[in-house]
């Protein structure tokens, strides 16, 4: 009964369904059969976060859930943050302006965490963003562009929708 | 590195769930939130033939009053315990120990049945339930039973728990009088494991005498564990003892904390004292505050 089980997920606004052992992390259901490969897997045990994504709008660690677990769920995942050919989200345009990544490979994580925290708490201070960017580790970037890069997402959300929160953009995606 | 392969089952009904563990007593594990258990999966440090996953047994999860007692069901997740209004206006601790679990992508997974079961010694959650007088609600095809949970917490990652029983909920009993709270946690980033911490309960007369205090640490040893000492010096009083630092660390001379890579046993028992009488000082401050609430109670 290991063997392979049929799997219905909903990603960015599309249903796919896919077989997949039980043993099969979400992240690595994302990538290797929706071919999702926005979302990074690093360290796979739950420390780094570049593997998070939006389970049914929360912030998890796609590495801690296996993908049957996600069977009826909606999960949002980077590529679902803006809408094919439209602009980049607040938060992503913060990271291009504010060099909030070198090498890339964690920044996923650091949008998708970054964009929950948003949503939730839409005026952060510096000490609580540095607080709830904790769960996320960068090896290049020594987190000052990354902090930076989410007080400018702030500002961008300001500047495109006055009184806005991210809240709208959160189920915005028409993803893959 | 990937988990081995495992059958796995998410039945909807708790009584499933128990002739499931029933028939696996040998080879199964209960899958919770998974913040704990699937890090063992996949780094092989743990391997189990069936995973019961009790995320989909609606009545596992939510927090209800009954009677004296909140009753919070063991897959309610750590964010959800942080927000809760019961749990803030009757739990006090176990919501503000939240903040200190991991990080909020954990939380939002993580359960407190899965953190009382997995049973690690710098767990706020059964450092809490201990100050708060607990107990633990297990089932099995067997029956059902309670302990509390200093008796249900054994060693480090070692509970009471038999093969074949499941967390229910986690039953706090309600303080009917003036009753303040603390927690804190020393550690070198938000969200690392605590390298020392701890929770104070304190209750108060109508004169102000303390009628009952609590004072336990975490990442103290095996398992989260009451200053009994501290305890018995504040208790019946109307002020605090002026030398009470003092009382504390020597109180907190005598634990025996682990020596690791992280922090020194000695950093930590220095630590230990002054923070234990941090937490006491504070706790009873917030008891002197707390006439109004108690009042509306």
């Amino acid at each position: 009964m290991t063997a392979s089980r049929s799997i219905s997920i909903t990603i960015n606004g599309t249903r796919y369904q896919r077989e997949a052992e039980p043993r099969m992390t979400l992240g690595d259901f994302l990538r290797e059969r929706c071919g999702l490969t926005g979302t990074h897997l690093a360290c796979e045990h739950g420390v780094c976060g570049a593997c998070t994504v939006l389970l049914d709008g929360d912030a998890v660690r796609s590495c801690l859930m296996f993908a049957v677990q996600a069977d009826g769920a909606e999960v949002t995942t980077l590529e679902g943050l803006s809408p094919d050919g439209g602009p980049m989200s607040p938060v992503q345009q913060g990271f291009m302006e504010c060099h909030g990544l070198q090498c890339g490979f964690c920044t996923p994580g650091f949008v998708v965490s970054a964009h929950a925290f948003l949503r939730d708490r839409p005026d952060p201070t510096e000490s609580e963003i540095r607080e709830e960017l904790s769960g996320n580790l960068c090896r290049c970037t020594g987190y000052q562009g990354i902090v930076r890069a989410v007080q400018r997402a702030i500002e961008i959300q300001r500047e495109r929708e006055p009184g806005a929160t991210l809240e709208q953009n959160h189920t915005a995606g028409s993803g893959a | 590195m990937k988990p081995a392969p495992f059958d796995y089952s998410a039945p909807e009904e708790t009584e499933e769930v128990l002739a499931l563990l029933h028939e696996h007593s040998e080879d199964g594990k209960v899958l919770a939130g998974g913040q704990s258990l699937v890090p063992l999966l996949a780094l092989r440090l743990a391997r189990f033939d069936m995973l019961i996953d009790i995320n989909r047994v609606a009545a596992l999860s939510g927090v209800r009053r009954s009677g004296g007692e909140l009753v919070i069901g063991s897959t309610t997740r750590q964010a959800d315990i942080g927000r809760d209004e019961l749990i803030r206006r009757d739990a006090p601790l176990l919501a503000e120990a939240t903040r200190y679990i991991g990080h909020f992508q954990i939380r939002n997974r993580g359960t407190i049945g899965g953190v009382i079961a997995h049973a690690d010694p710098t767990a706020e959650y059964a450092a809490a339930a201990l100050a708060l007088d607990a107990e633990v609600e297990l089932a099995s095809r067997r029956g059902r039973r309670r302990l509390p949970v200093a008796e249900f917490l054994v060693s480090a990652y070692v509970t009471a728990i038999e093969p074949d029983e499941l967390v229910l909920a986690v039953r706090v009993p309600v303080p009917t009088g003036r009753a303040g709270i603390a927690v804190e946690e020393i550690a070198r980033r938000p969200g690392d494991f605590a390298l020392i911490g701890g929770v104070a309960s304190v209750a108060l007369g109508d004169d102000d005498t303390i009628t009952r205090a609590r004072v336990v640490m975490f990442g103290a040893g095996p398992k989260a564990m009451r200053l009994t000492p501290l305890e018995d010096e504040i208790v019946g009083r109307r002020e605090l003892p002026a030398d009470l630092e003092a009382t504390s660390r020597r109180v907190c001379s005598a634990l025996n904390p682990p020596n690791d890579v992280q922090a020194t046993a000695t950093y930590r028992r220095e630590v230990a004292g002054p923070l234990a009488a941090r937490l006491v000082r504070s706790a009873r401050a917030r008891a002197q505050g707390d006439s109004i609430v108690a009042a509306s109670r």
